[in-house]
């Protein structure tokens, strides 16, 4: 946001915060460590609000918890930007001094009265009142959010929306308050840092800026083309469309991480050749032209990754890869040696070196500054200080100059999700994550966790009462796009018409046969978050589904770890 | 307008350890002192992370003007204090409580207490012969408030079988201390979770889920943060466990390595310890900002996926 | 928070139990809406749930006067209403005697006292045969329950709505036949003093009827309040000041300093704690107050509340009192609609409330901060000091805690003045003092004296031994206190004196033990109390208290020889240095003080020496 890719605090700012608001984020499951940092908040006296449409583990921990209609996180904020005008409580010298578009996006959102919100996004207006008023009065304020926000079809207009909340209160660029994406994988973060998306070069630093690919055709010898590449939803359109013939995977697993799976199969069947680099045999791997067996980074190699307060930590080899496994680093540089463009050195510090040489954040990050402070927040340009630990400091700055580009307040329309409930498909299906699994599984799957049920379809218990389904009864579940079968698990933290499926478990069952693919046209994120659904009662033989047999024919646990991952899911 | 906050340095104080005058900052405790001033003192319930339980009272000193010894670990320093640490008081009560705890504690895997024993002269074998262990689950059904009468030939232990009930660590309350340690970090200081507590009281007190149920039906999420602190063995990962079950425990073929868990974003730091390329047992470094120590059920037992033989290649 | 629940459901009284404390649940809406899957919207919980965690150990009573014992669906139940995890509950409610964690053979309980004075007393086999051979209740042993002068006791506990708790005595002077039936308090015997004109603290008790208030303001009630409100707060701190007064609990710390701490203290609100938990063996005197005299207790600690700025007060009390908490309920309240106390008190704007906080069956909940982890809804195990409660107290506020006694000695001093009060005892140990007489005196009873008596005109005011008994031993002070011989009859019972006589004025306990006793059965009960009331948290404590009764039952055991007997002996001192040097708090520094002293002033287990 405003020109940064990252998350604005660190998390010491979060057990500072008068005020947590986690938006779309189930953290004591997804992100337990950093909800350790909320919890030593909370037992300071800080006051937290969970907004989820699932009453979940998180959500019990808040001093108020508002569980909107599935998609409808802009009514919601629109409402309460709205609460907080009406009510004389926007940062008027923060919003004056430092903002643009305040007009615009006044006149936006005065249409959001509470009645309105409440109508809309279901939540009671005094909650959606209350929340409003503590966030706009609170000293230090933070508001985090993960995929909740992020996988919808307009997860960028969502992001935005949040954005403009902080922007009227001033809850950015100091210390304890801010805006905080929570990384859910251990170097998204880095990834994106490292120009692993389509617009960035390593650095994040812009494509369609000409100095910058100045530097790097300069360092590396040869033209950098001013051309954004595709992002994940592109490629696969792309794919459908015959124009990308070949594909070179590191560390995904797309055959069951997309959204609608079948169509994803059947997009990656297209293909002329299909490379994949992981460190086991994935789903996607089985399907490939060429594997090529990889350590995995985060215990039999060297090398870098980045956290969600945009820490730069290292990582160690600690065990010996099974035989024949190489370095990423190895791989990559034996495939650009044979294409003939020999990268150097693939020692990781030596490759290290080389991002600092071009990367003004990362210019202070040495290894051994790295292994002495326990990892280094970027933005780090001087190797002789460290930066404060929050982001855009400089929209406080006294001088107008110094105050740089004022950070845009953007208009954003409600736009309820594309898969709409009808009588055909009533109920809403929303996905997410356990506390002991992990995406697809791969990973996690390996240990013997006691907490482990495998997939269930988890159903408010009057819902499952009207279907006539009692717990542990397997029942399908079908969508627009494809059916599975599931157990049913009652949740009471689930309001009638709300179901809930993880993708944890892929190869028993294929969430994402019923998850639709419409995408964020700006980030290239599926709308995992809402899919409509029906729940079918399985009477007499069990019929023959593309579910049944996948489960028959797939092997227990199909690893995968996403080295470089390239979606933040 | 970035109110970050300021770092006033603390005040300085003035005491005297062992007849050397020492300066040391308003909010040390004595145990700060000590060892900046390379003063071993024993310690057992004292967590680096965690509120001080002062329980064992292994690392009291004699504190001119105060009536009883006082606790290192948790008494704050103050302006002219006069602290003996090892004065005959000290070295008494020191002995005592390894006695006691010898006597009562399997003591076997907890570091430091054989030079401690020999230091203090501590001789706990001379309350008599260990009574014979408790049945599984005895102990957890013992009834506040009475006891049965001493039985003259026998000392009283806390001996019992290992409570093994779940695939990722085992709780061997025979080695229990009661530091409470596990408690603290299951619960308030860090994990919130509570899935145990002391319960009973006096000798009888234990550490247990409520009624004792199986952890695999209790609040535990095996985020492992219980075993981080404990510093008796009495909580070991399986896989520790069972390594040295099969005596094949060789700390020569071991060494620990600090790397970044593979999940989530937090980027919480771990400590990978290896014996024979194998992974036995993960821990977090308790002075890292990002985990403080602490870690969840990916980041504590999720490595499985690398480990042979469930994973190979070609 | 997010609690791990079984969601078995409780009975319906175990819901109706924890409802009476905790109110009809704003939240039983919540989750009945989402058991039927209503619309599910917006809950609140959090820290407003949290704050309620005090209300834990009142639930729990509440469950096991209802039902008898904590179930696991009851336990679950409360966990689930308050927010606090079932282990941590459960860790709670083990730590209670009184919260039995199993269904009992028989809904009705009877806790016979096998305690010190009980075990001295008549009858006492006779008595619990009673219960024994009873088919219709469950017999328990007790610890002391402080009922010494109508030894021996039993605190008879019926489950229901409500429940039914009597106290069983032999009141030694009662003409009823049938002892069972005299569970009256105060037995007429208990104050052989009644009526005298110069008493000042047993004044009014057993004179008036104690739940009378017109009565206790026309026997001098409310005066000393009206002057504390004319004097003002810093000049009533002063008075206290003046007059010297010492704690009365045992640790004689002086009480105009503790007041003029938590006055001085800048946190905010302060809170005030009546100290009524009292279990040392052989202590009966703030029982006898807090039946005979409950409004001198509300009184002082209004007082007390002015003087130090608190608006709330909370009266600890030993769970094993249930009539001292009939009446005093019932006296707060008529205080309450008298307008002495609540938001505008004696209509001078000066606000103060309290209410009566039962204690489990925990001896270690007299420690003072210990009281506060009960209070608190936590496992009562005492804090580490510094910091001391006038800094760091209940919740974590400034707290001034005060004996039962020490509070009513504040009404003579407001009333009168510091210089009359100082008049009456010794110009070290100024005031009067109660003591408990029990054991082999022909009238066992609580004694008011100023301080300087000594130990063998106290004994003759509770008219001597019976016929026939010559003097053993004296237990003073209680379990923690020590035993004296016939030598220290002479001995003036102030704190001056008594110190330097190695000794202690203690709790006031003067249990007399004629030559008849078993001096041993005696330290071996001692030994037995404090292994069962240590709170397991330091290992002095903890493992001492076994190792100390191990040690006992094998010189008892009489198949030592000297040897053995010598080095058992060497075991017992140091591990009782030890304790006392170590040990957390005041429970495991003394409980070595009565057996070192028996064994070395009796020379027990060392008869065979010349």
């Amino acid at each position: 946001m405003f020109g940064a890719g990252g998350g604005t605090s660190s998390y010491q700012e979060v057990e500072d915060a008068d005020l947590i608001v986690l938006w779309g984020s189930n953290a004591r499951h997804a992100h337990p460590i950093f909800f350790h940092h909320v919890l030593g908040a909370v037992r300071r006296g800080a006051k937290l609000y969970v907004i989820d449409p699932r009453r979940t583990e998180t959500a019990q921990w808040a001093d108020l918890w508002l569980g909107p209609e599935v998609g409808t996180d802009i009514a919601l904020a629109n409402t309460m930007a709205r609460v907080i005008i009406e009510r004389g409580l926007v940062h008027q010298d923060f919003v004056e001094g430092a903002t643009s578009g305040f007009e615009a996006f006044a006149a936006s959102v005065q249409p959001w009265t509470l009645e309105r919100g409440e109508a809309v996004t279901g939540v009671p207006a005094w909650a959606i009142e209350e929340l409003a008023v503590a966030y706009a009065r609170a000293g230090r304020a933070q508001l985090c959010w993960t995929l909740g926000i992020t996988e919808h079809h307009n997860g960028t207009d969502n992001v935005l929306a949040l954005i403009n909340l902080a922007l009227l209160c001033g809850h950015v660029g100091r210390y304890g308050s801010g805006l905080n994406p929570l990384r859910g994988q251990n170097n998204v973060q880095g990834g994106g840092d490292m120009g692993a998306i389509p617009n960035r070069l390593p650095g994040f630093q812009d494509l369609h800026d000409a100095d910058v690919r100045r530097r790097f055709a300069d360092a590396w010898q040869h033209p950098i083309r001013p051309e954004y590449g595709l992002n994940l939803s592109e490629m696969f359109d792309a794919m459908a469309e015959d124009h990308l013939k070949g594909l070179y995977v590191i560390g995904e697993n797309p055959a069951q991480t997309e959204a609608d799976s079948a169509l994803a199969l059947e997009r990656l069947g297209r293909l002329d050749h299909l490379v994949v680099q992981d460190i086991v045999l994935t789903r996607t791997a089985s399907l490939a032209d060429v594997v090529l067996p990889a350590t995995a980074a985060w215990c039999e190699s060297e090398g870098t990754v980045t956290n969600s307060e945009r820490r730069v930590q290292r990582v160690r080899k600690a065990v010996e890869p099974p035989a024949g496994a190489r370095d990423d680093l190895a791989i990559i540089a034996e495939l650009a040696e044979r294409l003939g463009r020999p990268l150097g050195s693939t020692d990781s510090e030596a490759v290290w070196e080389e991002v600092r040489s071009l990367s003004p954040m990362h210019r202070g990050m040495s290894y051994p500054r790295l292994e002495a402070l326990g990892g280094i927040q970027w933005p780090c340009p001087d190797e002789d200080r460290l930066e404060p630990p929050f982001l855009h400091g400089r929209l406080w700055a006294d001088d107008p100059a110094e105050r740089g580009p004022r950070a845009p307040f953007s208009v954003v329309h409600d736009a309820p999700p594309i898969d709409r409930l009808d009588a055909e498909f009533p109920l809403r299906l929303t996905t997410g994550r356990r506390l002991d699994s992990y995406n697809s599984g791969v990973q996690s799957g390996a240990f013997a966790s006691p907490l482990r049920r495998g997939e269930t379809i988890d159903l408010a218990p009057a819902d499952a009462a009207a279907l006539g389904v009692v717990e542990g009864e397997t029942v399908r579940v079908v969508s627009r796009r494809g059916a599975v079968q599931a157990p049913v698990r009652l949740d009471r933290g689930l309001r009638r018409g709300l179901a809930f499926m993880t993708m944890h478990f892929p190869d028993e069952v294929d969430t994402n046969q019923l998850t639709i693919d419409a995408s964020d046209p700006k980030a290239g994120t599926a709308e995992f978050k809402a899919s409509a659904i029906r729940i079918e009662r399985l009477t007499g033989p069990e019929p023959a589904t593309p579910t049944a047999a996948t489960a028959a024919t797939a092997t227990p646990t199909t690893p995968t770890t996403p080295t470089t991952p390239s979606a933040d899911r | 307008m970035t109110d970050e906050p300021t770092t006033t340095p603390p005040r300085t104080v003035q005491l005297t350890v062992d007849g050397t005058a020492v300066s040391a900052a308003e909010g040390d405790r004595l145990l700060d002192v000590c060892r900046s001033l390379g003063t071993d003192v024993p310690t057992l319930c004292f967590g680096d992370t965690l509120t001080a339980r002062n329980a064992c009272r292994v690392c009291v000193v004699e504190l001119d003007g105060n009536r009883t010894l006082v606790p290192s670990c948790s008494r704050p320093v103050e302006d002219g204090q006069v602290v003996h640490t090892d004065s005959d008081r000290v070295r008494h009560s020191r002995k005592l409580v390894l006695e006691l705890l010898g006597s009562s504690v399997d003591l076997s895997l907890t570091e430091g207490v054989a030079a401690w024993n020999e230091r203090y002269g501590a001789d706990p074998g001379r309350f008599g012969e260990p009574a014979a262990p408790a049945a599984a689950g005895e102990r957890d059904r013992l009834i506040t408030g009475e006891h049965p009468d001493p039985d003259p030939d026998h000392a009283a232990t806390v001996a019992q079988p290992p409570k093994v009930d779940n695939p990722l660590y085992v709780r061997d309350y025979g080695k229990c201390i009661l530091c409470f340690k596990c408690v603290d970090a299951c619960g308030e200081q860090w994990q919130n979770t509570f899935a145990i507590s002391a319960a009973g009281r006096g000798f009888d007190t234990r550490i247990a889920t409520e009624f004792d149920v199986a952890l695999t039906d209790s609040a535990c999420v095996y985020c492992g943060n219980c075993i981080a602190v404990c510093p008796t063995g009495a909580l070991l990962p399986t896989a520790e466990f069972d390594l040295r079950a099969a005596a094949n425990w060789a700390p020569e073929r071991q060494h620990e390595t600090t790397t970044v868990c593979p999940y989530c974003g937090v980027g919480c730091n771990l400590t990978l310890h290896v014996q024979d390329n194998e992974i036995f047992k993960v821990s977090s470094p308790s002075d890292h900002s990002v985990a403080h120590g602490n870690l969840c059920i990916k980041g504590r037992f999720g490595y499985v996926h690398v480990q042979p033989p469930r994973r190979r290649t070609g | 928070m997010d609690l791990h629940l079984t969601r078995n459901e409780p009975s319906t009284p175990e819901r109706d139990a924890v409802d009476d404390v905790l109110g009809a649940p704003a939240d039983r809406t919540a989750a009945e809406r989402a058991a039927t899957g209503q619309i599910l919207r917006a809950e609140r919980g959090g820290q407003a749930v949290r704050d309620r965690r005090h209300l834990l150990l009142p639930a729990l009573l509440a469950l096991v006067d209802r039902v008898g014992w904590l179930s696991p669906e009851g336990l679950d139940h409360l966990s689930g209403r308050l927010g606090v995890a079932p282990a941590e509950v459960y860790g709670v409610a083990s730590f209670y005697a009184l919260i039995p964690l199993e269904a009992r053979p028989t809904p009705t309980v009877a806790h016979v006292c096998v305690d010190l004075a009980c075990r001295l007393a008549e009858g006492a086999s006779e008595h619990r045969r009673r219960y024994d051979e009873d088919p219709t209740v469950t017999v328990v042993d007790s610890p002391c329950l402080g009922q010494c002068d109508r030894a021996p006791a039993t605190l008879v506990s019926e489950p229901g709505s409500p429940a039914r708790h009597r106290v069983d005595t032999t009141a030694t002077d009662s003409s009823t036949s049938d002892p069972i039936a005299t569970s009256d308090p105060i037995a007429t015997a208990a104050i052989a003093q009644r009526g005298e004109p110069d008493l000042t603290l047993l004044r009014r008790v057993d004179v008036i009827e104690a739940t009378d208030l017109d009565a206790y303001v026309a026997h001098g009630g409310y005066a000393a309040l009206g002057r504390a409100l004319d004097l003002g707060p810093a000049a009533v701190v002063d008075e206290i000041d003046a007059a010297g007064l010492v704690g009365r609990g045992g640790a004689a710390f002086p009480t105009g300093r503790k007041w003029a701490a938590v006055a001085a203290q800048a946190a905010q609100p302060h809170h005030l704690v009546c100290n009524a938990d009292e279990s040392e063996p052989g202590t009966f005197k703030d029982r006898v107050i807090l039946e005979g005299d409950p409004f001198a207790v509300i009184e002082a600690m209004t007082i007390a509340a002015y003087a130090t700025g608190c608006e709330h007060g909370w009266i600890y009390l030993r769970g094993e009192y249930p009539v001292a908490r009939e009446r005093l309920e019932e006296a707060i309240g008529l205080a309450r609609g008298r307008g002495l106390l609540g938001a505008d008190v004696m209509g001078r704007g000066f606000a103060f409330d309290l209410e009566v906080f039962r204690g489990a069956g925990a001896y270690i909940c007299g420690e003072e901060t210990a009281i506060f982890n009960s209070i608190e809804g936590y496992r009562g195990e005492p804090r580490s000091k510094p910091p001391f409660p006038v800094e760091v107290g209940l919740f974590g506020r400034p707290t001034l805690v005060n004996n039962v006694e020490t509070l009513v000695n504040v009404l003579p001093i407001v009333a009168e003045g510091a210089a009359a009060y100082r008049r009456i005892g010794t110009a070290q140990s100024p005031g009067p003092k109660l003591f408990c007489l029990s054991g082999s005196v022909r009238r066992p009873g609580v004694y008011e004296v100023p301080f300087g008596r000594t130990l063998g005109e106290l004994i003759e005011l509770a008219g001597g031994l019976p016929d026939g008994r010559s003097l053993q031993a004296v237990l003073l002070g209680g379990a923690a206190g020590t035993f004296v011989g016939p030598e220290h009859l002479t001995l003036p019972l102030t704190f001056e004196d008594t110190r330097t006589a190695g000794t202690t004025v203690g709790s006031g306990v003067v249990l007399v033990i004629d030559d008849r006793a078993d001096l041993v059965d005696l330290v071996g009960r001692i030994a037995a109390f404090f292994r069962d009331e240590s709170c397991g948290q330091c290992v002095p404590c903890r493992v001492g208290t076994v190792r100390q009764e191990e040690a006992l039952v094998r010189l008892r055991s009489g198949r030592h020889d000297r040897n053995e007997q010598d080095r058992d002996l060497a075991l017992l001192d140091e591990v009782g240095r030890a304790m006392r040097d170590a040990s957390i708090c005041g429970l495991g520094q003394t409980a070595w003080n009565a057996i070192e002293s028996a064994l070395t002033r009796f020379s027990l287990f060392r008869e065979d020496e010349p």
